[in-house]
Parts: C-alpha cells; structure tokens; sequence
C-alpha cells in the first residue's frame, strides 16, 4: 500500500515536472519515442511475436528461397510478408531476431562504457594529481583512434588469441567489450568535469570534517550529483554502439551469422543486392536507420530539456 | 531636490507592472510602481532579495529579459515616453541618456578589447567626435574616477586591473557619453568593505560635478544611507515607503522598514538581540491579499488583510500602511506564523 | 563505545593555534615552468597565526577578500593540513598521530558552519539524511526510532519542523538553509563551532534572525564560536573578542569593546572607519588609498606599509612581533615606538 501509493506520488511528480511538459510539447519527439518504443517492443516480444523461427535449420526449406515480400510478388502469399533471403529465411522475423541482439548488444556495451567510465572519471576527478594525468593522458591517447578502429583491435587480438570456435562462443562479450571500451572516454571526461566542480563546493567540505572516507564521499555525496550529462550521452551513445556493432558485423569481423544482427543480415543481404534481391538488405537497412534516428532524436530532447534544469 | 513644475522631473515611472509568463501562470514581479527622480538627485532603492528593486532598474534601461516584460505603466525620460521604443531606439538612450553599472565589474566589460577601446568605442557610438577626440575625452575620464597612470593604464585589458580599479572603469564607461540618470544595480556588493568606501565617494562625487541623477538599487542601507538623497523601500514588488533618506532611516513610517532598520547592527548600542522580522518575503506565488507585509505585521488589523494600501503621507514620507489613514487599521488580528 | 583517554586542556585554551602557516603552491606545471624558465609562486595565505579561544566564548576573525581568515578556518577543522604550527583542541594536537577512534572522538566534538547555504546541502539528499548523516558517522544513536527523534529535537532547536526532514533542499529558502546547515553541525553534540561567514549571503532581515538563533543556541548548549567575518557591525554584535587579520597575518587582537572603542593598528583604525554610519551622526567615511595586494608577492617587512600613513623605514624592512596591550595584542611598530597615539572612539547616536 506504501509503495504504491510512492509509485503514484513519483509517477505525479514526473507527469507534473517541466521534463514531461517539454516532452509532450514536441511532436517530432513523441514520434521519435513512438516509434523507437514500438521497434523495441516487438525486437524484445520477438520470441512470441515473429511469425518463423529462422534461426533453426530444422524449420527452414530450401524451397522458400527468395521469395520477394508479399505486396510485390506475385502469388499475395501472407506467410513470408517481406520476403526470405536464400536459405528460405523469413526476412521479418530475421529482422526481429536481429534487431534484439543489436539491441541487446548496444545496452550492454552502453552500460559496460558508463560503469567504466564513471568510475574512472571519479577517481580522476576526486583525486587529480598523478592518477589524474595518468588516466587523461590513456583517455586522450584512445580518443586519436576512431572508435570503429578500437574495436578492430581488439576484437582482432582476441580473436588471434582463441580458436575459432571459442571466439564464436564468446563473441557476443568480446564485441560488447570492444565497443565498450570505445566509448568510455566520453563518459569519464564528462563525470570528472562535474566531479572537479562538485567537490569544492561545500557540502561535500561538510562531509570531510565529519571524516567521511574519499571513496564514501565519492559514491554517496558526489555520484548522484555528476549523473545527469550521463544520461545524454548514455542515449545518444546508444544508436552509436549499434551502430558500430552493426558496422563490426558488417564488416565481418562482428557477431558470427549464426546469430545474425541487424548489421550481418545487412551484410548478407548486401552480396544478394546485385541479383535483384533488394528486400534481403534494404528491410534490415531501414529498421536500423529507423531505431538509431529514433534513439538519437530522443537523446537531443533529453539533452535540451534537462539543460534549462540544470542551469 | 524636491520636483516641481518648474523643475520637472527627470525620470518619471507610474504604474510599472513586470510580468513573467511562465506555464504555471503569470508571475507579478514589479506590482503598480511609481517614483520621480529630479535632475541631479540620488535615489536609493533598497529592498532584500526577491523584492523588485533589479528588475524595476532592468525595465528603466530596457534590459528586461524575456520572457519578463513590462506589462503596464509608463517610463518617461525628460518627459518622452521610453519603456515602448523599439530596440533601436532604446539603444540609443541607454548610453547616450541612461547609463548603466552592474554588480560584478568582472562581467560588465569585454575581456578582449583594451579599456580605452571600449571607452572609446561607447563615446563614438553616442557622441559626434573624432577618433582622437574620444580617446583625448576618455583619458580624461580615467583621470577623474582615479585610474593612476591613466595614459598607459588606457590601453590594458580589464584582466590587468584589480576589482576595485575594474569598478571604477565601469563608472567611466557608464559616464562617458554624459548621460542624464544612471542606474547602478548592486555597484558596491562584490568589492571588498575598504574599497567600497572609496568607490562610493568616488560615485557621490561624479554625480555631483557632472549634475548627473543616480537610480541606486542595492541591499545595503549603509551604502544608501551615505549616498542617497531620497530612499525608496521595496517589498514583492511594491514601494512600501518613499521619502528623504534621514526621515526613513531614523524614523521608519512602515513597519517593514522599522524591522529592517532594527535587524540591522549597528555600532551605537551593543543590544542582546537584534530586532526580527519573523517569516519571509513571500514568493511571487504566493502573495497575500491585502497588504503584502501583513502576515509579518505586528501591528496589523483586519482592514490590511483585505484593502491593498497605497503610498499615503507619513511625516516627511509616504507610506503603503493604514497606520498612516485616519481609518485606521481595524481590529487587531494576531499573527500566525511558523518562523522562515 | 567508550571513548578512548585524550587530554583535556585548561578552560581558557580550549582551542589554541600557534604559529599556523599554510602555504599554497600556484606555481605553473613543471613542463611548463622548466620551458618558460619562470619560478615557482608560493601564495602565503596564512602566515603565523596565534589566537587561544576560551571556551564559551565567541572569537571573530575579521578581514577582508584574500586576508586568509576562511584558510584559518579549514585549517582549524582539518580540511587542510597546516605548512607549520600547531591546533591544539582541548589539549590534544591536532596534527598528533591519533588512533582512528581518537581521531574521530575529537572530530565529533568540532563542526562547521558554511557561507554558502546553497552548496552546503547535498541537493540530491533529503533534508533528514543530512542532518542524521554526523549522528550515523560518529555511531550516536541506538536505532531507527531514536535517530529520528535525534533529528526531529535538532529541527525544532534550529526553529523547523520534523516533517521538513522530508522535503529536499531546494524547497527551501536561504535562511531555512542555513539554520539546516546549523542543525547538521549539531548533530554531533559539539563543543566549538566554527562559522565561516554563516551570514554573509543572507538577506539583512533573515540575518537577524539566524544571529539571534546562534546566540540563542550558545547559550543553551554552551558553544565556543569561532566566526569568521568581513562585517564589522555583525563582529561587534556577537564577539566576545576579535582578531584582525591582513595577508595572512593577525595585526592585532582584543576584546571587541577595546578594539572598537580603542583602535591601535592602522589598519584596524582604516577598517572601522569604513562601516557605514546608519546612524546618520554624519561621520564621514575617510576612504583609504591603494587596495590589498596579491597574496603572491606580499609587501616586505610590514605587509601593510604601503598603504600606512604611519610607516617608517623599519617598516619596510622589520615584520612587527606581536606585543600584548591592553588584554590584547597588536603587530605594529608604530605603536611600539610610542609614534602613534591611542585615541578613544565613540559611536554614540547623534541628531
């Protein structure tokens, strides 16, 4: 009973912030989330929603091959609505199989960056001197390599590490730590401008003479007041991180095709595309271009309407 | 300097209303303002914070920041209306006829040109001279607000300059194109106490010799109570008092002011306690009906809850409270307060 | 948990500060320094200070931007560590090697009260937790229920109420803020509080009031003060003695009566002649030339001579000692040498 009615003094107290109010009055932004809200719901209800199961050989015929998707192809057949690629492969459920393993990999390596580098950015911040310009000087050395190019690395050195088949069991941690590690940088940067401020103001002095321990203070007092640029980069980073692991697989070098993204099943389709087999890439294409707009659109709002706040 | 009509005032405001339109409502900052201010006068606005007294000067430069606006009421510089003149215009009276100081001299000058640039470039902007001409006029300038070796101080970035020196280059740039009134909101608060004397002289002087009036909007009685000639008191968005400086520092008309002064500590008598004003201005929200101090008052009835009181004759002064009206205040009502 | 054995000194040095130095080094990186050969800047923001605070009483500490008087205050609290000399506090150094538990018991006993009231709350805190968060620190209380006892008493001392524990900084108004402020640094049960400009941001009326709260509280719960301020009149309002301080040293300490009524340093003198004069006596300001200099390349000798009317050669060359007068003492050689004479000053209400 208490806690329902916290939820509903919370959910009164968002509804009624100038956030929400700045939300509902941009319609290109209540689009965006539309839109980006409905494609994850359905990448994550995949497993109930889509109609084939592509992924296990025992359901799949040859025979269905390159089929084109049902609006112009000539037999109106609703069973394959966009179409299958060559091993007879249904492309809408391809789609949101992928779009979830896109999805799942953007958050993670999101979350793993932002663990990362909010901590980093703590220490460097808090306690400046020599760690401070030792992590700076990593930060500023990695920020000369395009992200793309980090994750190369290092998916490229693990891979020189294990035999091929373990790298394919793995593969999922190694991309998402290899684009996590990408994209640290901002975050600590970020977090340790706003810890540099924060920690001379008074508050976090009252906390020192009650003789709070550096890493209390760190996480208790400092923490909750440096999280909200986070949560923008956060956002916007989140199309980036798909974006690269769907050029990592684009590339080859991603997400074995077993379990394809949105990224391979681009490639896969991409080698079709000169036999007129257009739907096998361009239906994965517009789905990602879709989420990642609408990933990033939201991000700018998030970025405008906390800043008016926090100024 | 008392206006009559064979001194017309300088500055005449009536009726001034700002508001702030914001999605919770219209927020009323400046509530039915009205003062003169005769050529060559000081006129002190004092108020805590939250009162008006910035805004009120923002609306006389025309420096009002949106969504703020004036909503009513008129402004009349030498009897030309000046609070509807389109942008253009407007810049054209401030520096020319209004000049302005601000608080944090650090911020009222341009870090990247030289001071004598900056002089230079306002007095060319207001005043038909010749490039040599203004600089010869601001080199003057910077010998009068007291600038030592102003011939080579007159090419130095405002980083070169102490917060005190940086002040009173301000007072030069504020006075350089000879205007009639300026409005200095706060010229004292940032700098420390012994250079706040000197700046003060400084201004008292200035405005003596260049028979230039002064709007001085500041929290400090003490800075007012040196300088000032007459002395308006502003409470949320009210003038709750008017009158000479004397009368209103000794002798107190409003109840706020009597509390103000008395909260004050002052250097005649050690006192066990200073005098409090129990509670709190109350915000622009929340406004009370009738009287804005009442809920404060200690000396209120039943006819400051209902009846807003206008400026009336008090003495020397004038004060918004029925204490002064031969009706009276009505039945006593006991304060209820929680304290701020 | 008992407290382990500290010293306790006598009634009259409840906080004794000798020769306390804090020096800070603004030189320019290394790289940079070796390329552009330039040489290292030491700010001497505080440059051998004694003061002794009997306790109960209230010791302000007076003077201008840069004078080193808010440094004191962090140093005396333990936010810095001093360059050299010694706080001691009820007998124990503080600079002594205590054990954790030593250290904390003492740290219990002093708390501090900041200018700002809007950054001395943690705006992502609610008001409760940072007014319990010393008591839950120092292990004061013995459960949920008494804790919130603990902090709803500590509201109601600081003139709020228990349900505010609930709300959230920003809810507030400066004054509010400061009296949480005040209730936080209570929370330990304190002997010595030392206020950095607790008013200082604070409108004239709201002011009063948390003055009035302070003296109130002093005397309830017996406190030392040590106030640190730039505003004369509220110094002479609320002080037992004062200290005036100037780039980083004391030119002279007194009761507050002497000090006001008999001025012997001519800075003192140039001070109190810049307080307004709100009675309207008409007593003219008498503006003083030249402005404070950089704390990085202080004045020789006596740091006030250039702007001393009084200064002679010795001046320039010989940094005064401090020579005890009248229950107090003063650093100017002027007044040593008998060249400058003590005149009485009143500030009775005229007209």
């Amino acid at each position: 009973m208490a806690t329902s009615s916290a939820l509903g003094g919370w959910l009164h107290r968002v509804t009624d912030s100038d956030v929400w109010w700045s939300f509902k009055s941009s319609p290109m932004t209540v689009t965006a989330a539309a839109v980006t809200f409905f494609i994850v719901a359905v990448a994550f209800l995949s497993p109930v929603l889509a109609p084939h199961t592509p992924f296990d050989p025992a359901t799949l015929s040859l025979s269905d091959g390159l089929k084109p998707p049902v609006l112009v192809s000539d037999d109106g057949d609703w069973t394959f609505p966009l179409g299958t690629d060559d091993q007879g492969r249904d492309v809408l459920s391809s789609i949101m199989y992928g779009t979830r393993l896109s999805l799942e990999v953007g958050l993670a390596s999101v979350i793993f960056a932002m663990v990362l580098g909010i901590a980093l950015g703590l220490v460097s911040g808090y306690f400046g001197g020599t760690v401070d310009a030792v992590i700076m000087r990593v930060a500023d050395v990695q920020l000369t390599f395009p992200a793309i190019l980090v994750a190369l690395l290092i998916d490229g050195v693990v891979r020189g590490l294990i035999s091929v088949q373990r790298h394919d069991e793995i593969a999922l941690f190694v991309i998402v730590g290899a684009i996590g590690l990408s994209f640290w940088v901002s975050y600590a940067r970020t977090v340790r401008g706003s810890v540099m401020v924060e920690k001379n103001k008074e508050y976090v002095q009252a906390a020192r003479v009650i003789g709070l321990s550096p890493v209390l203070i760190m996480i208790r007092h400092v923490l909750p007041n440096v999280t909200g640029p986070v949560l923008v980069i956060a956002t916007l980073n989140l199309g980036l991180a798909i974006i690269t692991e769907a050029t990592l697989s684009f590339l080859g070098v991603g997400l074995p095709s077993t379990e394809p993204s949105l990224g391979t099943l681009i490639r896969l389709g991409n080698e079709l595309l000169q036999s007129g087999e257009w739907w096998i890439t361009v239906f994965p294409g517009i789905t990602l271009a879709a989420l990642v707009l609408g990933v990033n659109l939201l991000g700018d709002w998030l970025r405008d309407a906390l800043n008016p706040k926090l100024r | 300097m008392v206006t009559t009509s064979n001194n017309p005032p300088l500055l005449e405001v009536k009726n001034l209303r700002v508001e702030f339109p914001t999605r919770r409502g219209t927020l009323l900052a400046v509530d039915d303002v009205s003062f003169d201010i005769a050529p060559g006068e000081v006129l002190g606005v004092v108020g805590e914070s939250g009162a008006g007294k910035s805004l009120t000067g923002n609306a006389i430069i025309g420096l009002l920041e949106p969504p703020g606006r004036i909503a009513a009421g008129e402004i009349r510089l030498e009897g030309r209306r000046i609070d509807n003149l389109p942008y253009e215009e407007m810049r054209k009276v401030r520096g020319a006829r209004i000049g302005a100081i601000f608080q944090d001299p650090l911020t009222s000058l341009n870090p990247l040109y030289s001071v004598g640039r900056q002089l230079v470039e306002t007095i060319q902007t207001h005043l038909p001279l010749s490039g040599s001409e203004a600089r010869k006029r601001a080199l003057d300038l910077l010998k009068e607000v007291g600038i030592p070796g102003a011939e080579s101080r007159i090419d130095h970035y405002p980083h070169q300059f102490s917060g005190g020196m940086r002040q009173r280059v301000v007072i030069a740039l504020a006075l350089c194109a000879g205007p009639r009134l300026i409005v200095a909101d706060e010229p004292t608060t940032a700098l420390d106490v012994s250079i706040q004397a000197q700046i003060i002289a400084l201004l008292k002087r200035l405005c003596r010799e260049h028979s230039t009036a002064v709007m001085l909007v500041t929290h400090d009685m003490g800075v007012i109570a040196e300088t000032a000639d007459r002395v308006a008191v502003m409470y949320a968005g009210r003038i709750v008092e008017i009158g000479p400086v004397r009368d209103v520092v000794k002798h107190a008309k409003h109840p706020y002011t009597k509390g103000l002064m008395g909260s004050i500590p002052s250097l005649g008598v050690r006192h066990d306690r200073l005098t409090q004003i129990d509670g709190a201005m109350p915000r622009l929200t929340e406004i009370p009906a009738g009287c804005a101090f009442n809920p404060r008052c200690t000396e209120r009835g039943q006819r400051c809850l209902v009846e807003r009181p206008e400026l009336m004759s008090a003495g020397a002064s004038r004060a918004a409270c029925w204490l002064h009206d031969r009706g009276g205040v009505g039945a006593p009502v006991a304060r209820e307060l929680v304290d701020a | 948990m008992p407290d382990a054995p500290v010293a306790v000194g006598s009634a009259n040095q409840f906080v004794r500060i000798a020769g306390l130095k804090r020096y800070f080094d603004v030189s320019a990186p290394w790289l940079v320094r070796t390329l552009e050969n330039r040489p290292r800047q030491i700010v001497q923001a505080v440059d051998g200070i004694d003061i002794e605070i009997a306790k109960g009483e209230t010791f302000s500490l007076v003077g201008e931007s840069g004078c080193g008087k808010s440094t004191v205050a962090r140093l005396v609290v333990g936010l810095y560590a001093p360059t050299a000399g010694s706080i001691e506090f009820d007998g124990n150094d503080m600079a002594a090697r205590h054990s954790r538990s030593d250290m904390a018991a003492l740290r219990r006993r002093m708390q501090m009260i900041f200018q700002d009231p809007f950054a001395s709350l943690n705006p992502r805190w609610r008001v409760f937790d940072i007014i319990a968060e010393p008591i839950r620190a120092f292990g004061l209380s013995s459960g949920k229920a008494d804790l919130e006892k603990r902090v709803g008493e500590l509201l109601r001392q600081v003139k709020l109420t228990p349900a505010d524990g609930r709300k959230y900084p920003h809810e507030f108004s400066g004054g509010q803020r400061q009296r949480i402020s005040i209730a936080r640094a209570l929370a330990s049960e304190p002997e010595f509080l030392v206020c950095d400009e607790p008013t200082s941001a604070l409108d004239v009326s709201v002011q009063a009031q948390i003055l009035n709260l302070m003296v109130d509280l002093q005397r309830r719960l017996q406190l030392t003060y040590l106030f640190i301020s730039h505003n004369l009149a509220v110094v002479y309002h609320i002080s037992t003695r004062v200290g005036v301080m100037y780039l980083g040293r004391l030119v002279e300490v007194a009761p507050t009566d002497t000090l006001f009524r008999r001025p012997k340093h001519p800075y003192t003198r140039m001070l109190l002649d810049t307080i307004p004069d709100l009675d309207m006596t008409g007593r003219q300001r008498a503006p003083v030339a030249g402005e404070v200099p950089s704390p990085i390349n202080p004045p020789s000798g006596c740091t006030f001579h250039p702007r001393c009317p009084f200064a002679n050669e010795r001046c320039r060359i010989e940094r005064p000692q401090a020579l005890p007068i009248e229950g107090g003492t003063v650093a100017c050689h002027a007044i040593e040498e008998g060249r400058l004479p003590i005149e009485e000053r009143s500030y009775a209400a005229g007209g």
